[in-house]
C-alpha cells in the first residue's frame, strides 16, 4: 500500500513538473511589415512598436481595458502642478533579461537618450514643450525626478511608450525589461521572442510571468495569407482584422471573433480648399462653403455606411473623436441626420437650386464632383458607391476615383490636384495633443488646407487658439472644456465629413487562454504576459 | 466549319444578344442599391444574390458583359489598326523603316504593363463620368496594346514582299501604297484576323486586372473586372458557388474566343 502511494505521489511529482517544464507553449501571429528597428527609443513603425510593446518594460502602463495609468517599474508617481516636473519611485530588486540590476541610473540615461536631439525619437519629440535641457536628479536609491524646460501635457501618460534601457548592460538595448526578449531575427522572415527568465511580474498565486515560453512573429504583409494560415491553426491571432474576414471566419466558427466595440479609428470624407489648387474657382467656392458642406454630410446616410459597408461593426461618427475615447470624446455632440430635405435647405441658402433633378449653383454651373481614395481599399469605395447614391438624391453628380496609393498621396498632399477624398485615421493616441498635427492651420497633415502661413477662417484661428491653450495647459479639465470646443467646432464647420467609426475586430484561436481583446493597440496581445495556450495545442506542436 | 467553330461561335453570339437584351432581362438597374438586403444569397427576385452593397449580381453580369464584350472587339481593332501600320506598312518598307518599326515594338514589349496602365489611368482627369472611363480605359489598351500583332504583322509584310507576285506586281510598275493595299494588305487578312481575335480575350484579362487592383472600369459602371473583384479574398468555393459565375462567363468566352478561330487562323 505504501509503496503504491509512493508510486502515485512520484508520477504526481514527474506529471507537474513536466507542466512546468513545458510553459505556456509558443504563441504565432503575424506583423504587417518588417521592424525597422529594435531600439525602444526610434520606434515610429507598427511591427517595431509592437515588438517594443513585448519586450520593454515601462514606468507606468496605460491599462488597455480601463485607459487607467497604472503602476509598472515605478511603483509610484508624483506630477507637479505645472506639469513640468515628475517624480518616480522604483521597485526594488527588478533585474533586465540579461541578469543587470535596475536602478534610477538607468531611468536617468533613459531619459537623457531620448531627449537627445541628434536621435531623432518620434517618442522623444511627444516630451518636446519648450527650448532648454531636461534635467533628471536622483534623490534617493529608488528615486528620480524628471523636470522638463516646459510644461508637458499628458507627462504621466506619455511615458507609457518609454521602455527603459541599460545604462550599465554589455548587451545594450537588447537586455530589456518586459515579459520577452529578441532571440532570434530573419530579416523578411520572422522575429522569435523568448520568455525573460527575469521579467519581475508573478500572477497572484506566485507564478512567475509571462506563461509563455515564446512568441515567433512571422513578417507577412499579405492578409489573405495570414487569414489562410489562420485558419488553418497556423496562426494564434489576427490582431486587426477586416469586416469581411471577420464575417466570414464568424460563419465558420463564431467562437474565434472578437468584436471589442467602437475603435478609436475613423473614416472621413473632405473638400480641397487650398486656394492655389488647379480645380475651377466656382467649385472651390462650394467647397469653402460650410452650408455646401453641411449639405453633403445631411446627406450622406451614416446607418448604411455602417450596416452595408461594415456589416454592423461601426457607428455613425460624431466628430473628431471616437466615443472609444472616454475621457476626451465631447458627449453633448451628435452626429448628422440623414436628412436630405435639410440639406436642400442649407443649399438653398448659398443660391443652389434643382433643375430637372440636377443641383446647379448661383451661377447655373452643374454640381458634380469627383471623390478619389486609394484603389484596393474595398470599404471606402463601397462608402464612395453608398454616398454617390445619397448625394443623388439631391441632385449631386459624383464620380469615384480610386486611384494607386503613391498618386494618392502626391495629389492630396503635394499637387492638390483633386475635388474630394476619403480616407481614415488610425489613432493610437488617446491624447488630443496626438491630434495637433491636424487640427493646427499651419500643420502639414490639415487636409482641406495644410500648411496655412495665417487662419484663412475665424473658426480655423479658433481652432488654432484652442489646441495651443489646451496644450499649455495642466489642468486636465480645462483642457478638456478647450478640446470639447474644438469638436463643436468641427461638427459645425465640417472641414471632415467624419463618416464612421470601425470598431475594433480581431481573431483569437480558442486554444489562447486568458485573451480578452481590446479597442487600443495591441488589441489581441496586450496582456502578453498572462496570455497561455492550452495542453492539446502546445502538444500538437 | 468545324461542329467545334459552330459551337464557340453560337456560345458568343448567344452571350452577346443576352447582354445586348440586359434593358429587358435585368430584374433592376445595374447602379440600385438594395440596401436591406446586402450580400444575399440567390433567390427568385435576385437570380444571382445581391453583391456587398445591395446590387443585383444577375443584372451586373449582364450590363458588365455588354461592356466588356463591346469594347474589348473595339480595343483589338484599335491595337490591330495600329499593328498594320506599324508592323505590317513598316515591314512592306522594308530596310531602316522595319527596323525602326521593330525597335518601337521591342520598347514597347519591355515596358512593364501593368505600372504603365496604372501610371496613365492615374493622370488621366479625374471628373469623367463612368462611361467615359470605360471608354478611355478600353482606348488605353488598344493604345498600348499593339506590339505583339505589329511584330507578328512585320514578319508576314516581309515575307510578303519578297514574294513573286509582289515583284511581279512592281514589275508591272505599281508601287507604294497601291501595291501594299493592293496586294499585300488582301493576303494579310488571315494574320490580321487572327491577331484581332485573340486581341480580343487579352482586351478582356486586362480590364479584368485592372479591375481587380480597382483602376478600371469606374463605380457604378460594371465589367467583369470590377465583378471579379468579388471573388477576392474568397476561401472556399462552395460557401457561395454563385460568386463564380463572372469567373466562369469569363473562361467560356475566352475559350470560345480562341476555339472560333480556324486552323489556318490559329497558324498565322
Amino acid at each position: 500500500m505504501i509503496r503504491r502511494l509512493l508510486c502515485s505521489a512520484f508520477c504526481l511529482l514527474l506529471i507537474s513538473a513536466g507542466s512546468w517544464a513545458q510553459g505556456g507553449g509558443e504563441l504565432r501571429f503575424c506583423l504587417r511589415g518588417e521592424p525597422k528597428t529594435f531600439d525602444p527609443l526610434k520606434v515610429d513603425d507598427e511591427p517595431s512598436l509592437s515588438i517594443r510593446y513585448l519586450t520593454g518594460g515601462v514606468l507606468v502602463r496605460i491599462d488597455r481595458k480601463t485607459q487607467e495609468l497604472q503602476p509598472e517599474l515605478a511603483k509610484t508617481w508624483k506630477l507637479s502642478k505645472d506639469s513640468r516636473e515628475i517624480t518616480f519611485t522604483l521597485r526594488h530588486g527588478i533585474l533586465f533579461s540579461d541578469g543587470t540590476p535596475f536602478s534610477v541610473g538607468d531611468v536617468a540615461y533613459t531619459v537623457e537618450r531620448l531627449m537627445d536631439p541628434a536621435l531623432h525619437s518620434s517618442t522623444g519629440d511627444a516630451f518636446r514643450s519648450g527650448s532648454g535641457k531636461v534635467a533628471t536628479k536622483i534623490t534617493g536609491s529608488d528615486q528620480i525626478s524628471i523636470t522638463f524646460p516646459a510644461s508637458v501635457t499628458g507627462l504621466d501618460r506619455l511615458f507609457d511608450q518609454v521602455a527603459m534601457v541599460s545604462a550599465h548592460s554589455p548587451h545594450k538595448e537588447s537586455a530589456v525589461l518586459g515579459p520577452f526578449m529578441v532571440a532570434e531575427y530573419k530579416p523578411g522572415s520572422s522575429v522569435l521572442l523568448r520568455r525573460n527568465p527575469n521579467y519581475w511580474k508573478k500572477d497572484t498565486q506566485g507564478r512567475q510571468l509571462p506563461y509563455l515560453d515564446s512568441i515567433h512573429l512571422d513578417i507577412q504583409p499579405n492578409r489573405d495569407i495570414e487569414m489562410l494560415r489562420f485558419t488553418r491553426g497556423e496562426l494564434d491571432i489576427i490582431n486587426a482584422i477586416d469586416t469581411e474576414y471577420f464575417d466570414r471566419l464568424a460563419s465558420t466558427n463564431s467562437k474565434v471573433v472578437h468584436d471589442a466595440g467602437v475603435s478609436l479609428d475613423s473614416e472621413q470624407l473632405w473638400f480641397n480648399q487650398v486656394n492655389t489648387a488647379p480645380i475651377p474657382a466656382y467649385k472651390r467656392a462650394w467647397f469653402q462653403s460650410t452650408n455646401f458642406r453641411r449639405a453633403v454630410s445631411l446627406a450622406i446616410n451614416r446607418g448604411d455606411l455602417a450596416r452595408v459597408v461594415f456589416n454592423g461593426h461601426a457607428r455613425p461618427a460624431v466628430g473628431p473623436v471616437s466615443p472609444a475615447n472616454k475621457f476626451w470624446f465631447n458627449a453633448k455632440l451628435t452626429s448628422d441626420p440623414n436628412d436630405p430635405a435639410a440639406a436642400l435647405q442649407r443649399l438653398q441658402k448659398d443660391g443652389f437650386h434643382l433643375q430637372n433633378g440636377n443641383l446647379l449653383d448661383k451661377d447655373g454651373n452643374p454640381v458634380e464632383f469627383s471623390i478619389v481614395t486609394n484603389a484596393g481599399s474595398k470599404a471606402r469605395e463601397r462608402m464612395a458607391v453608398l454616398m454617390q447614391e445619397d448625394l443623388q438624391k439631391i441632385g449631386m453628380k459624383v464620380n469615384v476615383v480610386p486611384l494607386d496609393f503613391p498618386s494618392l498621396i502626391e495629389r492630396i498632399s503635394q499637387k492638390f490636384n483633386y475635388e474630394a477624398a476619403i480616407l481614415g485615421f488610425a489613432n493610437v493616441d488617446l491624447d488630443p495633443n496626438g491630434q495637433m498635427n491636424i487640427w493646427l492651420s499651419s500643420a502639414e497633415n490639415h487636409a482641406w488646407n495644410p500648411l496655412q502661413k495665417s487662419p484663412q477662417t475665424s473658426w480655423e484661428a479658433e481652432i488654432d487658439r484652442l489646441m495651443r491653450l489646451q496644450a499649455s495647459s495642466g489642468d486636465p479639465r480645462k483642457r478638456k472644456e478647450s478640446f470639447d470646443r474644438v469638436q463643436e467646432i468641427v461638427v459645425e464647420q465640417v472641414p471632415f465629413i467624419f463618416l464612421v467609426n470601425k470598431d475594433a475586430l480581431s481573431a483569437v484561436s480558442p486554444a489562447l487562454e486568458n485573451a480578452d481583446p481590446v479597442i487600443l493597440h495591441p488589441q489581441t496581445f496586450w496582456n502578453a504576459e498572462r496570455l497561455t495556450l492550452n495542453s492539446a495545442i502546445r502538444a500538437s506542436r | 466549319m468545324s461542329s467545334v467553330r459552330r459551337l464557340a461561335l453560337a456560345i458568343l453570339l448567344a452571350v452577346g444578344g443576352l447582354s445586348l437584351a440586359a434593358d429587358w432581362l435585368s430584374p433592376a438597374s445595374y447602379r440600385t442599391q438594395f440596401r436591406e438586403a446586402p450580400n444575399s444569397p440567390p433567390s427568385r427576385q435576385h437570380l444571382l444574390g445581391t453583391d456587398a452593397m445591395g446590387r443585383d449580381r444577375f443584372s451586373r453580369l449582364l450590363y458588365g458583359t455588354r461592356i466588356s464584350l463591346t469594347l474589348a472587339p473595339a480595343a483589338a481593332a484599335v491595337s490591330t489598326v495600329l499593328g498594320i501600320l506599324l508592323g505590317g506598312l513598316t515591314g512592306y518598307l522594308g530596310g531602316a523603316w522595319a527596323r525602326l518599326g521593330m525597335a518601337t515594338t521591342d520598347l514597347f514589349l519591355s515596358l512593364p504593363w501593368l505600372f504603365l496602365l496604372i501610371t496613365v489611368r492615374a493622370l488621366l482627369p479625374l471628373n469623367v463620368s463612368p462611361l467615359t472611363s470605360v471608354l478611355i480605359t478600353f482606348l488605353i489598351l488598344g493604345l498600348l496594346g499593339w506590339a505583339a500583332s505589329a511584330r507578328v504583322l512585320c514578319a508576314a509584310s516581309q515575307s510578303l514582299r519578297k514574294s513573286s507576285f509582289v515583284l511581279q506586281a512592281r514589275a508591272s510598275g505599281l508601287h507604294g501604297v497601291r501595291l501594299f493595299l493592293v496586294h499585300v494588305l488582301p493576303n494579310l487578312k488571315p494574320v490580321l484576323l487572327a491577331q484581332f481575335w485573340i486581341s480580343i480575350p487579352v482586351f478582356i484579362l486586362s480590364e479584368a486586372n485592372l479591375g481587380i487592383l480597382g483602376l478600371g472600369v469606374t463605380e457604378p459602371l460594371p465589367s467583369w473586372g470590377s465583378l471579379l473583384r468579388e471573388l477576392e479574398g474568397l476561401l472556399s468555393f462552395h460557401q457561395e458557388p454563385w460568386k463564380l459565375a463572372p469567373l466562369i462567363l469569363l473562361m467560356i468566352v475566352v475559350t470560345s474566343f480562341q476555339l472560333v478561330l480556324s486552323k489556318e487562323e490559329t497558324a498565322a
